[in-house]
């Protein structure tokens, strides 16, 4: 997973509350067995019909940081949603509530969600839309976002951070822990269930 | 410490607790299906990893099946390809795979309760967020996204932060023609749409208790509308009957081990909850969504709201957007809305007593002539015992098609898909824009509500048909 310390670059207002990861990638787009090469199904459906959609728009074109409203990546848990995303050149995503698998999932692959209370998002949409041009940095080091004169801190989980700022993996974390993954095995009830075939069943 | 169910099973499966870091948890039963895990397996190859427990893990085809031509190969080149990759992970590293043709296939929330190696108080992931079905047996049970899948093949674990408690209370009797689709679209409805967010919700009061597993699988199924981590009931003996004799349930002494342990699965008196939700059983009636989420949702007898009601402004916005994409007029009764396509089937509504509820109310009538009726079973599973029932004629005298088991008109990903502009009731799980197809329009509704409206061609419960 490529680190994620700092980024600077412009923003979209996505003004839609509820943004589901079928909006995001619909699943004809889900048939594909690679794990990049998603852009072409980023928000297609309203790239394509929506002429004025805020993504079809010169000014928002090469922008990096996704401003969308209230629980943004509800529904389904595919992670091809993080990587569409990151295919289509966004580093961030800034919303007041994320649905939280979306969340999860995005710090597998270096997206950075940042949740900022409704009135933060709302300032900034302002901003964007007044110049488009503004440019927003994401500091995960200060966990602060900044744009303009302004600055506003986030929260982030420590661990989380630390894992981005290191783009460390988490299989391999977890590998450090064998030996108690070994000790809890031992301890398993044997009638457990084991999904290999039910001779003569 | 008095603690929730949720807590228990949660406990019980730490392998290892840190401060400043998530838990590591140990996973019981990992499901696995073609769409979610090609890129998984890729992952543990170029990492020359292997799969620790391939016998807590179980595979199956569903989201790409072709629910008409089930036995022959996929004609869409991608959609088979992707099948492909599963067939050829499975055999790779050793996991046991239902593949089309197999009677064990089916969707993979079907299966798993099916072949009982969905068993209470256990952890239960999978890539699929609909995985909180498993919740109806006591099990801790979430979907998880891409990586994880990884790095559950990988290492049987997952880091996990300990979620929030939800309890929704259902008390009372149901009435008649409300079933358990309706009680869950009034929970989203009520919550909204990510109102569980951060949350493992629990189930429970006398309502709850007295469903059928199929009506609790269906509830615990649709938790994740409500941007829930998970869903869960207690066990009790109604999941102790449904499991015994399956084919992976414990037996013998094994069996009385697990039921003691099991009855030992509920929340505590005294157990504190972060948020709790009370519904009253005897003011439900059958309810239909008549927006592009789950949370958008009213009684039938209601009208199609007006975005200028709404206070919140992002709710407004998104009523708007919403009947926009749905081409409905605020005020509408919602039972004038006409249909042209009923689909009966998926995770959420696709087992053998969904498919009796429907079947009841079209014996001996039709489907209305401008109005499609696609009946597809949940499983094989689900199919043969359908079929040894009659249900199959019931539904092809009805005028109804009778379909081999997947994911089917649940999502546009294998041949069964609305048109552009088409409507449809469905009795799946999400009414998001494009789900069904591209521009399709979705209602979501109960099995009894879809059956009662493939007979009209308008959203109709059952009790309208009476005197109709
Ligand atoms: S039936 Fe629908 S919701 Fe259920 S697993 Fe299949 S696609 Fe997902």
């Amino acid at each position: 997973m490529d680190a994620f310390t700092t980024h600077t670059g412009t923003a979209a207002p996505l003004r839609r509350s509820a943004v589901d990861t079928d909006q995001i990638i619909p699943a004809e787009y889900l048939k594909r067995i690679t794990r990049t090469g998603f852009e072409d199904g980023l928000f297609v459906a309203w790239r394509t019909n929506e002429p004025d959609f805020v993504l079809n728009r010169p000014e928002y074109a090469d922008a990096s940081v996704l401003v969308a409203g209230p629980d943004f990546g509800t529904g389904s848990s595919r992670e091809h949603a993080v990587w569409a995303l990151l295919d289509g050149g966004f580093r961030v995503v800034i919303s007041s509530r994320f649905a939280d698998i979306f969340k999860n999932n995005s710090t597998k692959s270096g997206l950075l969600t940042v949740t900022l209370p409704q009135e933060q998002v709302e300032a900034l949409w302002a901003a964007i839309e007044a110049d488009p041009a503004t440019p927003v940095t994401v500091d995960l080091q200060s966990k602060t976002v900044t744009y303009g004169a302004t600055t506003v801190p986030f929260e982030v989980e420590d661990y989380i951070r630390w894992r981005l700022l290191e783009g460390l993996d988490d299989v391999g974390l977890t590998e450090r822990h064998l030996a108690d993954i070994e000790a809890y095995e031992a301890r398993r009830p044997s009638w457990l269930p084991r999904a290999l075939p039910v001779l003569g069943g | 410490m008095p603690k929730t169910l949720a807590e228990k099973v949660y406990d019980a499966h730490v392998v290892r607790s840190a401060e400043g870091e998530p838990d590591l948890l140990y996973i019981d039963l990992h499901l696995v299906h073609e769409v979610t895990s090609p890129q998984a397996f890729d992952g543990l190859r170029a990492a020359g990893r292997t799969v620790r427990h391939p016998e807590l893990t179980m595979a199956t085809e569903d989201h790409n099946v072709p629910t008409l031509d089930i036995l022959k190969p996929i004609a869409d080149p991608v959609s088979r390809a992707q099948v492909e990759a599963l067939r050829r992970n499975a055999a790779e590293f050793g996991i046991r795979l239902a593949p089309m043709g197999d009677r064990d296939q089916g969707i993979v929330h079907v299966i798993g309760p099916q072949l009982g190696l969905t068993q209470p108080g256990m952890t239960i992931v999978c890539g699929d967020s609909h995985t909180s079905t498993h919740g109806a047996f006591g099990a801790l049970a979430f979907g998880i996204g891409t990586s994880e899948v990884e790095h559950v093949l990988a290492t049987q674990t997952l880091p996990q932060y300990r979620p929030k408690q939800m309890a929704v209370t259902v008390d009372g009797e149901l009435p008649e023609g409300v079933s358990a689709k309706d009680v869950i679209l009034a929970v989203i409805a009520k919550i909204g749409t990510n109102g569980a967010a951060g949350h493992v919700i629990e189930y429970r009061g006398s309502a709850i208790e007295a469903l059928s597993m199929e009506a609790r699988m269906t509830i615990c199924n649709m938790s994740i509308e409500a941007g829930a981590r998970a869903g869960l009931i207690a066990p009790d003996q109604t999941t102790f009957d449904f499991l015994q004799g399956r084919p992976h349930a414990p037996q013998g002494a094994d069996w009385d081990a697990a039921v003691e342990h099991w009855r030992s699965l509920r929340t505590d008196e005294g157990a504190v909850f972060d948020t709790e939700v009370v519904l009253d059983a005897a003011q439900l009636s059958p309810f239909v969504t008549w927006g592009t989420n789950p949370g958008q949702g009213l009684p039938l007898t209601e009208r199609v709201p007006d975005p200028a009601d709404f206070a919140d402004e992002n709710e407004r916005r998104a009523a708007e957007q919403a009947l926009a994409y749905m081409g409905l007029e605020p005020g509408t009764p919602l039972r004038e809305i006409e249909v042209d396509t009923v689909f009966l089937g998926s995770c959420t509504n696709g087992r053998i007593e969904d498919l009796r509820v429907a079947a009841d109310l079209l014996r001996g009538k039709k489907v209305d002539p401008g109005t499609r009726m696609l009946v597809v079973p949940g499983s094989v599973g689900v199919k043969l015992q359908a079929e040894a029932e009659g249900l199959d004629q019931v539904f092809v005298e009805a005028g109804a098609e009778w379909r081999g088991a997947g994911c089917s008109m649940c999502l546009g990903m294998n041949p069964d898909q609305l048109q552009p502009g088409e409507r449809s009731a469905s009795t799946s799980n999400r009414n998001f824009q494009g789900r069904q197809g591209k521009g399709g329009r979705t209602h979501l509704v109960s099995p009894s509500v879809a059956a009662a409206t493939a007979l009209t061609g308008r959203l109709t419960a059952p009790a309208d048909l009476i005197g109709a």
